[in-house]
């Protein structure tokens, strides 16, 4: 009955078509449509803040220079990388990363709890030639990104598009943008009160690549670096309240 | 090649290039000050170029009636040189950025183009698309023609889907040079690529339709199933994972629709699938008609191909989540990951075990023929590289594999053994017949491209499950105290000799190309110095009333 029935639908062109799409879409639908709709899939996380445009730049370069083929964002529910690497990543802490970068191999290190970790200068000397503080390390050297000045006059579009696309960026925030991510890293600078303003207290403001004459890539990744795991810590009060 | 196209699908093509010509120049304009008026002026130079071909031959009369009692192959035959090309240039990265990794101040400049994270993208969709989707693009339309008995539609749109194909690898492979990649694994093109691989997409499902309702054969055979589930479900993946805001129609950036939780799951049910459906279901349609060809053997197995064929479909589509094992993803989206992973060995198996079944009574041509080897081991690879992703997507063995090198040995066991292998084999099969000639130019070649292909892998993945287990052994080691006996970078310096190691592999990999290439340029030139006569027999079957059944 089968052999005949497929017998049939190998002669007909438009429906052997509607039953490959049909097939294939079933597994799809039934495991990423309940994503956006079931509620316990991301956390609650009231302390959530958003990327400053400094440190969303950054986070451009890092997609940018293909850190994420090398260096993962996901701590893992083991008890291993807890241990070495911090408490496991929850899912809020992505939710305004688009794209995630959650990554797929570790070559290097994992990175979702890397903000704070290291000084900006030890972050400076590190990509401007890793192997002159980890012996070791294979990472290629970045020694353009302290010699290139940072794109900031197009800021307010890109965080324009962020809003687009769902990250809850107010009209000031993407108006002052630009001002913002000059003022983020030059302490003297007197548009750095409006940072704190927008962005909470506790955002880094500094000269991140150690020169607050000149605002460079160095500037807009160390920001960025410096900030992973940050944003929430949602996942450090969880880890708390278990133990 | 121009003046097989009829006057007016001349004039199409140079309204199609003049289109694109503008849209060029429009995005050169747009994107003042962005890596996006690069792209705009590769693109306003690629047209004007083909344009100037086309135009050349504007006033060349109109061709013979009689091509439409032929196949036409023009495409296919470009298609396979430009596969060739993309194989040597992707898999030269490849060594390149493998060398990278085991010495890193190799790099000679201080440029960023040149630095691990920019190349790698290259290596990945050089050899994924330049190579692979070249080959399926080519190796479709021939066999696409032969199974139906006929013709294609028309000369332009095969033509158009070629090279606007292979425009967007070209626009990708560049973009990465600049730093442009929406950081998407295997999906790392930008908005504007992403739009164009969707036009040339829609060409290609409308050639292989059009085809498919002009048939001569009632049943549409096999191989056809796995090309169009190859070309629908790549549709439908490619749209939904791209998904993307761009900065302004003057920007390259452009940010991804979905975040978080929502975006990783898109991703790997994307990244699964472009293995799946790319690289397993597309070079599955060419193994089900080069294999019984060269073989000379029927199909072991009708059932056993609908069953496969509907499993994979199927199945395959589920596990995309075993990529995310112990992440913030929902633990059950894991379950199901893992469980139709573990099932999708049911369906593999039987598409590898319906493949050397049909090899029964031919093995003494496997002992002879290089090429009907390399068919051979690549259903073999396939059989081992399935059994080895079931394996690792269950939860426990995917702890210990996951973010180490065992994932790149898998992939390899993969590409190499079988992706590589099945295209290497199918065009050592379709190059003579492409270029009318009885055999290759050396068949001496063949055999050492065979053991240099095999060689390669077999060092390849062994060195990546070695440096693979060691580094995920590593990670997890505790000494007596209860803390963890190793830091990162002893598990990095650990690697060392495997990642040499991995490098000499890929090196013979890439020689064996090398070898393909030089072979496929020789007896392309044979074919130009003796311009044998056509065999009889190689046409459609309402080309000439009663002519016989085509003979390949």
């Amino acid at each position: 009955m089968k052999e005949f029935f497929h017998r049939k639908l190998e002669r007909n062109a438009i429906g052997f078509v509607l039953a490959i799409v049909g097939v294939a879409s079933i597994g799809g639908l039934v495991e990423i449509a309940p994503l956006f709709t079931i509620h316990e899939t991301v956390e609650e996380a009231p302390d959530m803040r958003l990327y400053t445009p400094l440190e969303l730049a950054g986070r451009n370069l890092y997609i940018r220079e293909g850190c994420y083929a090398c260096h993962s964002q996901m701590i893992r529910t083991l008890r291993d990388e807890v241990e070495r690497y911090g408490p496991y990543s929850l899912a809020v802490e992505s939710k305004y990363d688009h794209p995630m970068l959650w990554g797929s191999k570790r070559t290097g290190p994992d990175l979702a709890r890397l903000g704070g970790k290291y000084s900006d200068a030890w972050h400076v000397a590190h990509l401007v030639n890793p192997r002159d503080v980890v012996p070791e390390s294979v990472m290629p050297r970045y020694g353009w990104l302290k010699r290139n000045a940072l794109r900031i006059d197009d800021l307010s579009a890109h965080l324009a598009a962020q809003r687009a696309v769902g990250v809850p960026y107010t009209d000031a925030m993407i108006e002052n943008a630009t001002a913002d991510a000059r003022a983020q890293a030059n302490p003297d600078d007197a548009g750095t009160s409006g940072v704190s303003e927008r962005y909470g207290e506790a955002t880094n403001v500094r000269a991140f690549d150690g020169n607050p004459g000149l605002l460079t890539e160095m500037d807009a990744l160390v920001a960025y670096l410096q900030i992973v795991g940050q944003l929430t810590q949602a996942a450090q009060q969880q880890t708390a309240k278990a133990e | 090649m121009i003046s097989g196209l009829t006057v007016s699908e001349r004039h199409l093509a140079l309204f199609v290039l003049g289109a694109l010509a503008l849209t060029g120049l429009a995005m050169a304009v747009a994107g003042r000050g962005d890596p996006l008026a690069v792209h705009g002026y590769i693109v306003l130079v690629f047209s004007l170029g083909l344009g100037f071909v086309v135009l050349s031959a504007l006033f060349d009369p109109e061709p013979p009636e009689e091509r439409l009692s032929e196949y036409y192959d023009d495409p296919t035959r470009a298609g396979i040189i430009l596969s060739l090309a993309w194989a040597v240039a992707g898999m030269f990265v490849g060594v390149w950025v493998a060398a990278l990794l085991a010495w890193p101040e190799l790099t000679f400049v201080d440029s960023a183009w040149a630095s691990f994270g920019r190349l790698r993208p290259v290596h990945t969709s050089g050899v994924i698309f330049g190579f692979g989707g070249n080959a399926l693009i080519a190796t479709s339309f021939h066999v696409l023609q032969r199974t139906c008995r006929a013709r294609l539609p028309g000369q332009f749109a095969p033509w158009f889907v070629l090279i606007g194909y292979n425009l967007f690898c070209l626009i990708a492979a560049t973009g990465y040079l600049m730093g442009m990649t929406q950081s998407k694994e295997y999906a790392e093109p930008e908005w504007y690529a992403d739009i164009w691989l969707v036009v040339v997409w829609v060409v290609y499902f409308l050639i292989y339709i059009r085809t498919l309702q002009r048939r001569k054969e009632p049943h549409i055979y096999v191989a056809n199933w796995y090309y169009m589930a190859f070309i629908l479900v790549v549709a439908v993946l490619h749209i939904v994972n791209n998904l993307a805001v761009p900065v302004s129609f003057g920007h390259a950036k452009s940010y991804s629709l979905f975040s978080g939780v929502q975006d990783a799951m898109t991703q790997w049910w994307y990244g699964h699938n472009a293995v799946a459906f790319f690289l397993t279901a597309g070079f599955l349609g060419m193994m089900y008609y080069y294999l019984p060809k060269r073989a000379e053997r029927p199909i072991f197995s009708y059932r056993l191909s609908i069953i496969s064929f509907w499993g994979i479909t199927f199945m395959y589509m589920w596990a995309g989540a075993h990529h995310l094992h112990y992440t913030a993803l929902p633990q059950w989206v894991q379950t199901l990951g893992m469980t139709f992973s573990i099932v999708l060995l049911v369906p593999s198996w039987a598409s590898a075990g319906n493949a050397l079944a049909t090899l029964n009574g031919a093995w003494h041509k496997v002992r002879d023929d290089a090429t009907l080897r390399f068919m051979m081991v690549a259903a073999v690879f396939y059989g081992l590289s399935t059994f080895e992703g079931s394996f690792m997507a269950i939860r426990a063995v995917n702890s210990l594999s996951h973010y180490t090198d065992w994932t790149v040995g898998h992939v390899h066991a993969g590409a190499l053994g079988w992706v590589a292998m099945i295209t290497f084999g199918s065009l050592y099969a379709l190059v003579p017949w492409m270029w009318k000639q009885e055999r290759m130019y050396s068949p001496k070649l063949i055999e050492v491209h065979f053991w240099l292909a095999l060689a390669g892998t077999v060092v390849y993945v062994f060195a990546m499950w070695n440096s693979g287990i060691i580094q995920g052994l590593m990670w997890r080691t505790y000494n007596d105290s209860g803390t963890l006996a190793y830091s990162f970078i002893d598990s990095l310096v650990a690697m060392h000799p495997y990642y040499i190691a991995r490098a000499f592999g890929g090196l013979l990999f890439l020689a064996g190309a090398v070898v393909c290439s030089f072979n496929v340029w020789m007896t392309i030139r044979m074919a130009r110095r003796a311009r044998a006569a056509e065999p009889a027999g190689d046409v459609p079957l309402y080309g000439k009333a009663g002519a016989a059944p085509a003979g390949e």
